[in-house]
């Protein structure tokens, strides 16, 4: 293959501009690496730029009694404790400086009225503990990062997409990728690589996510044979909008609720009371999903399948205030005036607890060189997500998969890069200009997207496992035979053929790893085995390639040391 | 199911033409809906950038019957569906491909502005009604529509003298923030031209975050420059403290 490439060489590769990439750049560069970060959009357009809610962290500077024991107690029970639980203690103990940080970084949060910044109530939240910016808290963290990290020194490669991890012998040794705009080809060299791609919920119909969230940085771990743990835990957001239908899934932020939003049936009722009467529309994602999902299908339903959700009695410029971009996405798109009457929400595909398999305390992957952190990385989270964690857990593990990568740079000898894998992956992206028949890469797209929504959704059973799982064997085999039209120039539907390679690995993973966990828990709900289980309470599943074949493992939770055990007993 | 008529740019560098394409139309439904209709169904290869379809990214930016729009929030039944929609790229950034333009200049100008700067020994404790003043220009999702509009860019092309709206936007946020201690006047008036703006409001109007630009930040910047530079008896201070503006 003479195909030309050219050739990029930075101490560590980023792949991914969201908050966990751009903060492990900025720690990186701070430790005197050289750093590349590697994005398939625009940079500041990482989804990062969509979270609403706000950042969790311990400020207490709204309810004193707050400190990182009953944030790490919240995170564990809203993990239903598989989470990692030395990542949650360190989660729970760095946030609130690492929100600090931001703020000296130019981040404006909203204020309370002695000039701190201002923490708002969330879903399994003991405290007010979201620090945030109205409902736009997303948007001022990447533009923040983006502004810090351009001005320290980071390249970025904006929309250029990697499709092959590149090894020499067991270490990572750099990445191969294109540009997307002009379909040429390019080799990062790097001795550390940080995957920071985020989640993989364009594999289901209804869904919050964009087009980016393919799971291709866990596919390019997998591939490259790291592990992928938990990967059955898909957060289903309980509410997305529902109608029309081409802004189905769009999210609705929780600070809805979080701001004193109540949810109703067709009939009036305030369902939560028979779900849990205690925390009510503040329970955690899964519990309200699974109650919206079950009122649908019992027939107490909206007119478009979902519930209302009211904010309507509080003050309409208090709701401007505290929600604009809902106020906005609902009269825009909806024709709904939120500050007059209720919303339609239903559950909608919105984050993967699940993902690379890393260290609590570096964010390295089980290959030397490899890190991974934000959504990309499992562990934290466990078997649900409690909203703001996902902010916070970006600036704290992201940080620390930069530092270690920056380290782990600095110590170790030079990498080489092997050809015939550069030549390799030339021939793999080829392939579908190659084919003169085929099918069309969108048209496997959508027939994914309802397998996974029909058959690996909110609730799942044995049966439907198996058939979900079957097709997505089918889809992978018609998917290496795809045709692409057109040119190599800005082509996105010969991105799509590459993206939807990553969406099936991940695809496959969630459903052999749902099938294998019979249990309920989190957000992983079985029909057929609807309660917990002690003995699954102890084991992570871990998704590992074996050749062609992916295989399911089993590993043992460690034991937590005393002092965190007594912080759950409380 | 009702349909309506799609004119949209196809092409590259080297030129292009409008090409037809039918779409059924949905309740509700959006232009970027439609382009995701024709990339899925008729033409795999339309390039188009979007992410989060919620007109929160500001990536899917396009003229749509000649008007700069967010796509993703131009509601198809606000069109007239008797005639062909026309989507072309915005005119102001050169072509890539279809509706994908080189917007890298804009980054380049980002770079030149310096960052925050919180003045020393600073305690961080901030006013909610000074912080609403600058999360105006916080809100900015950077679609550069209003990049696209501004004349000096699109009619004069004065990229090399001029930062544009957008970035009079991101100084304005730095500049009333609380707790910043640069002054960027200098940078205003000599590398981001902000005099060449004179006021005609153009990017006012296409702005999807309604961030009154002209009004609340390209005006008190003007003024800044006006007294930093231009104002004698500040001057005459200045020269007296033995203080120079940045």
């Amino acid at each position: 293959m003479n195909e030309k490439y050219e050739t990029h060489e930075h101490d560590v590769l980023i792949i991914g501009a969201g908050g966990a990439g751009l903060c492990a750049a900025i720690a990186a560069l701070g430790q005197g690496a050289t750093v590349a970060v590697v994005c398939k959009s625009l940079l500041g357009k990482a989804h990062t730029v969509m979270a609403e809610g706000g950042i969790a962290a311990a400020m207490s500077n709204v309810d004193k009694a707050d400190d990182w024991r009953t944030h790490f107690r919240d995170t564990m029970r809203g993990g239903k404790f598989l989470n990692n639980w030395r990542m949650a203690q360190i989660h729970a103990q760095e946030a609130p400086d690492r929100v600090r940080e931001l703020e000296q970084w130019g981040a404006l949060f909203d204020r309370t009225s002695d000039g701190e910044i201002l923490q708002r109530a969330f879903g399994g939240h003991t405290f007010k503990r979201l620090c945030h910016v109205g409902d736009r808290t997303g948007l001022e963290m990447i533009r923040t990062l983006q502004d810090r990290g351009v001005h320290l020194g980071i390249d970025v490669y904006m929309e250029c997409a990697i499709t092959r991890l590149l090894k020499d012998g067991e270490r990572v040794a750099g990445a191969f990728g294109y540009w997307r705009e002009s379909g040429r080809f390019v080799v990062f060299k790097a001795k550390s690589v940080v995957i920071a791609t985020g989640g993989i919920g364009k594999a289901w119909s209804i869904t919050s996510n964009s087009w980016e969230y393919t799971g291709d940085g866990m596919t390019l771990a997998y591939d490259a044979g790291a592990g992928l743990m938990d990967m059955e835990f898909v957060q289903f957001h309980p509410t997305g909008m529902v109608w029309p239908p081409g802004v189905q899934g769009i999210l609705v932020t929780e600070a809805v609720r979080g701001e004193g939003g109540v949810l109703r049936n067709k009939n009036g009722e305030r369902f939560m009371e028979r779900y849990d009467p205690e925390k009510m529309e503040l329970s955690t994602r899964d519990v309200v999903s699974r109650a919206i999902y079950t009122e649908a299908k019992e027939g107490r339903g909206t007119e478009h399948g979902g519930a209302y959700l009211d904010i309507s009695h509080k003050p309409a410029d208090y709701v401007k205030k505290k929600l604009p971009s809902m106020y906005h996405q609902f009269r825009e798109l909806a024709d709904v005036d939120i500050t007059a009457g209720p919303m339609e929400v239903g559950p909608t595909c919105h984050y993967m607890m699940g993902g690379i398999r890393v260290e609590a305390e570096t964010a390295q992957a089980t290959i030397p060189g490899l890190f991974a952190a934000g959504e990309a990385a499992a562990g934290l989270h466990g078997a649900n997500r409690l909203g703001g964690n996902s902010l916070s857990d970006l600036l704290v593990f992201g940080r620390r998969a930069g530092l270690a990568a920056a380290d782990h740079a600095g110590s170790v000898r030079p990498v080489a890069l092997d050809e015939s894998q550069i030549a390799d992956s030339v021939s793999e992206m080829l392939a579908p200009f190659v084919r003169t028949e085929g099918e069309n890469p969108y048209q496997l797209h959508r027939e994914l997207q309802e397998t996974m929504q029909q058959f690996v959704g909110i609730f799942r059973s044995e049966e439907d496992l198996e058939r979900g799982l079957a097709e997505i064997r089918a889809l992978k085999e018609r998917a290496g035979s795809v045709r692409v039209e057109g040119s190599r120039l800005f082509n996105p539907g010969w991105h799509l053929a590459r993206d939807l390679k990553s969406m099936l690995t991940v695809s496959e993973a969630v459903a052999l790893s749902a099938l294998a966990r019979r249990e309920s828990r989190g957000a992983h709900s079985r029909i057929d085995y609807p309660n917990y289980d002690e003995t699954w309470g102890r084991h992570n599943n871990v998704i590992d390639r074996d050749g062609d074949q992916m295989t399911l493992n089993q590993r043992s939770i460690s034991d937590m040391p005393p002092d965190l055990k007594e912080i759950l007993a409380e | 199911m009702a349909e309506a008529t799609f004119k949209i740019f196809r092409g590259d560098r080297n030129g292009g033409q409008l090409i037809d394409y039918r779409v059924p139309v949905a309740p509700g439904m959006v232009v970027l809906d439609a382009l995701h209709y024709v990339q899925g169904y008729l033409a795999p290869d339309l390039a188009v950038r979007w992410n989060c379809k919620a007109g929160k990214c500001g990536s899917c930016s396009a003229e749509v019957n000649g008007r700069p729009r967010l796509t993703c929030k131009t509601r198809m039944d606000a069109l007239p569906l008797g005639e062909p929609i026309t989507v072309q790229p915005m005119k102001s950034f050169p072509v890539i491909k279809d509706l994908v333009t080189d917007v890298s200049w804009n980054y380049q100008v980002n770079r030149k502005i310096p960052p925050f700067m919180p003045r020393p020994g600073v305690e961080w404790k901030m006013d909610q009604r000074d912080v609403d003043r600058v999360q105006e220009f916080r809100k900015c999702i950077e679609c550069f529509l209003c990049q696209n509009v501004c004349h000096v860019l699109r009619d004069h092309d004065k990229k090399e003298q001029f930062g544009g709206p957008r970035f009079f936007v991101r100084v304005a946020g730095l500049e009333m923030h609380p707790l910043d201690g640069l002054s960027r006047t200098g940078l205003l008036k000599e590398e981001i031209g902000i005099g060449l703006c004179n006021i005609t409001k153009c990017c006012t109007e296409v702005c999807p975050e309604d961030i009154h630009i002209t009004d609340n930040a390209i005006i008190p910047l003007k003024e800044r420059v006006i007294d930093d530079f231009y104002d004698p008896v500040l001057w005459f201070l200045r020269r007296l403290k033995g203080k120079r503006a940045k």
